[in-house]
């Protein structure tokens, strides 16, 4: 146990006199969370629409006004003849169309369904996928607007109601912002996790003290959690300075379930950080080892739910969505923060990341050896 | 016996593959002894030198370090030695104080016992003002010197210095080996590597190690009479110069 | 060959860590020149200096003629360069490495061929090997190949020799002395204080001062002070007693003897003997004895640390 603490006090002494380390831990996730929501918003905000109206009534232009008024699109063309749609789509003028089928009022009322035609460029595929889902979701809202209108009408005052449903759901859109902060913190525990504590331990590798330690009495338990400890606390520090950005600068308020925040974080770093060691174990230099944890990483985010819903991937990029870790804390950090999720909602995620935590730790201390064969 | 003799060796081996690093060598040091352990760069010196302190695995032959087996005691090894390499043996970016103390610490030194061998340790080098100084603005003769002290702190049975004078000034190397003959006059056994050969004159005992065996081990006296060589450089220089793989 | 004046160089924000100072040496041409110190003693940073690595603060300094800050180019042209740390490339083949040298200096590894020839013929049985895999003597000879194939005028060698056993070092100055013989210049730098003797001239620094410049055997010959050599069957007692002597401090461990520098010149090999004699050492040996470049390193060393 004392060995422990000579070891922890060398960890925190070496990690504090590094400037490197001080930087990554206090100035990324506050220069991250500031301006990467941001960078990523701006570009989901001026999503070119193209409408192409064959029915001319007061539904199409009533639906035309609704999409021109959320906060996401630029009508950028309006036309009668589909041809030239796709010839804005073509000139990149346009990133989804819209076209509306002649008679779209006359069915909608008569048949309380109708058709609308909706496609989407897919060159700049984020723009168009996320314009494609907008679109999707102001129609949904004027449906409903209108299936209310009718459901309601023998009632009186039947606003509020609507205008509640209706607030939510275009919240939920208009904050991309809280979308992707939750996103953005998860990858940052990540990379202080998983990169960090590699690199941490590979530099005692190539600086060769590591031998040292090898001669000495340490046991194998006592210099893993020397160096997992420290960064076990940072993945702490960096959740809570990423919380304080994300409500001063985002206006994100954790909720009243921020404890099971800070459970999961507790459980998932841990896993994270036997992912490092085992990096760590098959890498001799910094430089192998950053190769390394950035192969992982960027499969990691782009499997992670970070940038496109998992639902939209193909079924074999869903399983593999489902065991990359980090897909699972991208989700409960998004459950608690924005819907602050209850303990009872995480538990299935909670028992998963346990079982993570076991075997990536597991087979890291499996794997690390104090005497070569 | 295991109180007569620190380390004993008996057609210890170590092999990559078809390649013999360490092909059957059999010596034994006794307590208290300065043994020197010489050889060509390749010869086996270091892949020798980790098997006695359990960094690596012998693939055949047995050996005792301080009583306990290679194999199965490696652990219990570990307590009983101390271990000085060339290159990286203390913590760049901590304070001398801060080396002391972390590896006194794992050591297991008592807080009262590690406060007072580092008292005495700053004072014997002279390093009282030094305490709070990165080891990395050290001067090297002087790291050296304070990575010496800091092996022998725990007062270990035997401590392996694997070439602790490369590049160190003349006066501080001379300085080094009074170090040395201080440490082995209270019952430490030392096990040393150097390329210095008039270093190997100090040394009770001498082994040489020529492609992976042991060609010579005796006093340094012994073996210039035998090879009628006038210093043990040209000691060296007789065995050493027939071997097939120093350039392997 | 090479001419430095004055000289100095240091580092950090404010240059508050001198490196060298006010360095001034000549080397004429088709002289082995060594520079002989300790590390941390500047040795390094002369040489970057002088391969047109890096400026100095203040001084002037050419080679082979040519100004180190306003005709870096010619120099880099005509210097054959070897640093101390192992700089080919590891994951090339001996060959690849060579014919890459030649060719970044517009040549050809058959054009110079005759130079290397020696050298190269030992290395030819691991030609197809990656450099990173040869052994420490095998990579020295591949790396001085490499710095001779575009047939520099001067050689510069960074401590060819750390760290690399007695058998090969002495094959490294068997080497050098047949460049030598080619009239290639060499100014070489080594911490090992027995290779002095194998240089025409040599420099001694610490502390980035020349302590002395000279010739080995003139280097010994004016030493000031007589010395001794002492041998018992007791030597850790013996150096113990000794130096606990008037006029006996400077006493030194030099393998089989101990070497006490007198300098007040009051010493004998009677006195020293009788002292000896009188505590009980059996088989004593005392005779004054010529100093070696090491035991004066120490004594300028000692010297200059006290001024």
């Amino acid at each position: 146990m004392n060995t422990l603490i000579y070891i922890l006090k060398k960890e925190f002494r070496q990690i504090f006199r590094d400037p490197a380390i001080l930087r990554m831990i206090f100035m990324m996730p506050a220069m991250q969370l500031l301006i990467l929501p941001f960078a990523a918003d701006y570009e989901i905000k001026n999503i070119n629409v193209g409408i192409i109206d064959h029915d001319h009534s007061d539904y199409s232009r009533l639906l035309i006004s609704k999409i021109e008024h959320s906060n996401y699109f630029e009508l950028a063309a309006y036309s009668q003849s589909r041809a030239e749609g796709l010839k804005w789509v073509e000139d990149n003028k346009a990133d989804i169309l819209i076209e509306i089928p002649k008679n779209f009022e006359k069915t909608l009322i008569r048949e309380n369904s109708a058709t609308l035609a909706l496609s989407a460029n897919a060159v700049n595929g984020t723009k168009g996928n996320l314009g494609a889902a907008y679109a999707l979701n102001v129609i949904n809202e004027f449906n409903k607007n209108i299936r209310a209108e009718w459901l309601v009408l023998p009632r009186m005052n039947p606003e509020p109601i609507i205008q509640i449903d209706y607030i939510n759901k275009f919240n939920k859109l208009s904050n991309y912002q809280h979308f992707m902060v939750p996103g953005i913190l998860a990858i940052l525990l990540t990379m202080v996790g998983g990169f960090l504590s590699a690199l941490n331990i590979v530099k005692e590798k190539e600086i060769g003290t590591i031998e040292q330690l090898n001669v000495t009495p340490i046991k194998k338990y006592q210099f893993i959690l020397g160096k997992l400890i420290p960064f076990w606390l940072m993945g702490f520090i960096i959740l809570t300075i990423g919380l304080i950005v994300s409500y001063v600068v985002h206006g994100i308020v954790p909720g009243p379930n921020i404890g099971n925040l800070y459970l999961f974080t507790g459980i998932y770093v841990f896993a994270i950080l036997g992912f490092g060691l085992l990096i760590s174990n098959f890498t001799s230099t910094q430089q192998q080892a950053m190769m390394v944890a950035f192969f992982f990483m960027l499969i990691f985010i782009l499997l992670s739910g970070l940038f496109t819903s998992i639902e939209s991937m193909p079924a074999w990029a869903q399983t593999l969505a489902w065991i990359n870790p980090v897909t699972y804390m991208v989700d409960v950090m998004r459950k608690i923060l924005l819907k602050g999720a209850e303990l009872i909602d995480i538990w299935p995620h909670i028992k998963t990341m346990i079982i993570f935590g076991i075997l990536l730790n597991g087979l890291a201390i499996w794997t690390y050896r104090k005497q070569a064969l | 016996m295991s109180e007569q003799l620190s380390i004993t060796a008996s057609q210890l081996t170590k092999r990559f593959g078809d390649f013999y690093a360490v092909d059957h060598i059999s010596f034994d040091v006794r307590k208290g002894e300065i043994f020197g352990f010489l050889g060509a760069n390749g010869a086996g010196k270091t892949t020798a030198m980790r098997m006695l302190t359990g960094l690596s695995v012998p693939t055949s032959g047995t050996a005792t370090v301080a009583g306990f087996d290679v194999y199965t005691q490696s652990e219990e090894i570990k307590k009983k030695i101390g271990y000085m390499s060339q290159k990286f043996s203390l913590y760049q970016d901590l304070k001398v104080a801060e080396n002391i103390e972390f590896f006194g610490g794992i050591y297991g030194l008592s807080k009262s016992r590690l406060k007072e061998a580092s008292e005495k340790l700053l004072h014997t080098l002279g390093f009282e003002h030094e305490a709070q100084a990165i080891v990395g603005s050290l001067p090297l003769g002087w790291k050296q010197k304070l990575a010496f002290s800091i092996a022998i702190m725990h007062e270990p049975a035997i401590v392996f210095l694997d070439e602790p004078t490369g590049g160190v000034d003349p006066i501080t190397r001379r300085q080094f080996w009074n170090m040395i003959y201080e440490a082995a006059d209270k019952g430490i056994t030392i096990f040393v590597t150097t390329h210095y050969m008039d270093e190997a004159e100090y040394c009770n005992r001498v082994a040489i190690m020529v492609d992976g065996k042991i060609e010579a081990l005796d006093q340094p006296k012994v073996l210039k009479q035998t090879f009628h060589a006038p210093n043990m450089e040209d000691v060296f220089y007789q065995l050493a110069r027939k071997a097939k793989r120093s350039d392997g | 060959m090479i001419s430095i004046q004055h000289i100095n160089k240091s580092y950090g924000k404010k240059g508050e860590i001198p490196a060298l100072q006010d360095i001034s040496l000549d080397v004429k041409k088709g002289e082995v020149f060594g520079l002989i110190g300790p590390d941390g003693a500047g040795k390094t940073t002369l040489f970057r200096i002088l391969t047109t690595l890096i400026l100095p603060d203040s001084g002037s300094a050419s080679v082979a003629g040519f100004d180190i800050i306003t005709q870096y180019k010619d120099i880099r042209r005509c210097v054959g360069y070897m640093p101390g740390k192992f700089s080919l490339y590891q994951d090339l083949s001996v060959e690849e490495n060579l014919s890459f040298y030649a060719t970044i200096f517009d040549t050809t590894v058959e054009a110079n061929y005759h130079l290397i020839k020696d050298i190269y013929d030992q290395l030819a049985p691991f030609k197809t090997r990656r450099a990173g895999a040869l052994s420490g003597g095998m990579k020295q000879k591949l790396a001085l190949c490499c710095a001779l194939i575009h047939k520099p005028t001067v050689l510069f060698l960074d401590e060819p020799t750390t760290g690399v056993d007695v058998v090969s070092r002495k094959e490294f100055w068997a080497m050098l002395d047949k460049l030598k013989k080619d009239g290639i210049t060499i100014f070489v730098s080594t911490p090992y204080m027995d290779e002095a003797s194998l240089c025409d001239r040599i420099a001694l620094i610490q502390n980035g001062s020349i302590l002395s410049i000279d010739t080995p055997s003139g280097l010994i010959q004016n030493f000031k002070y007589p010395v001794f050599g002492v041998r018992t069957d007791n030597m850790t007692t013996a150096l113990k007693q000794l130096s606990q002597q008037p006029g006996m401090q400077n006493i030194f461990p030099f393998g089989e003897y101990m070497h006490i520098i007198d300098e007040r010149s009051t010493l004998s090999v009677e006195q020293i003997s009788r002292f000896l004699s009188e505590h009980q050492h059996q088989n004593i040996d005392v005779q004054q004895i010529k100093p070696e470049v090491e035991d004066v390193f120490i004594q300028l060393m000692k010297e200059n640390n006290s001024q």
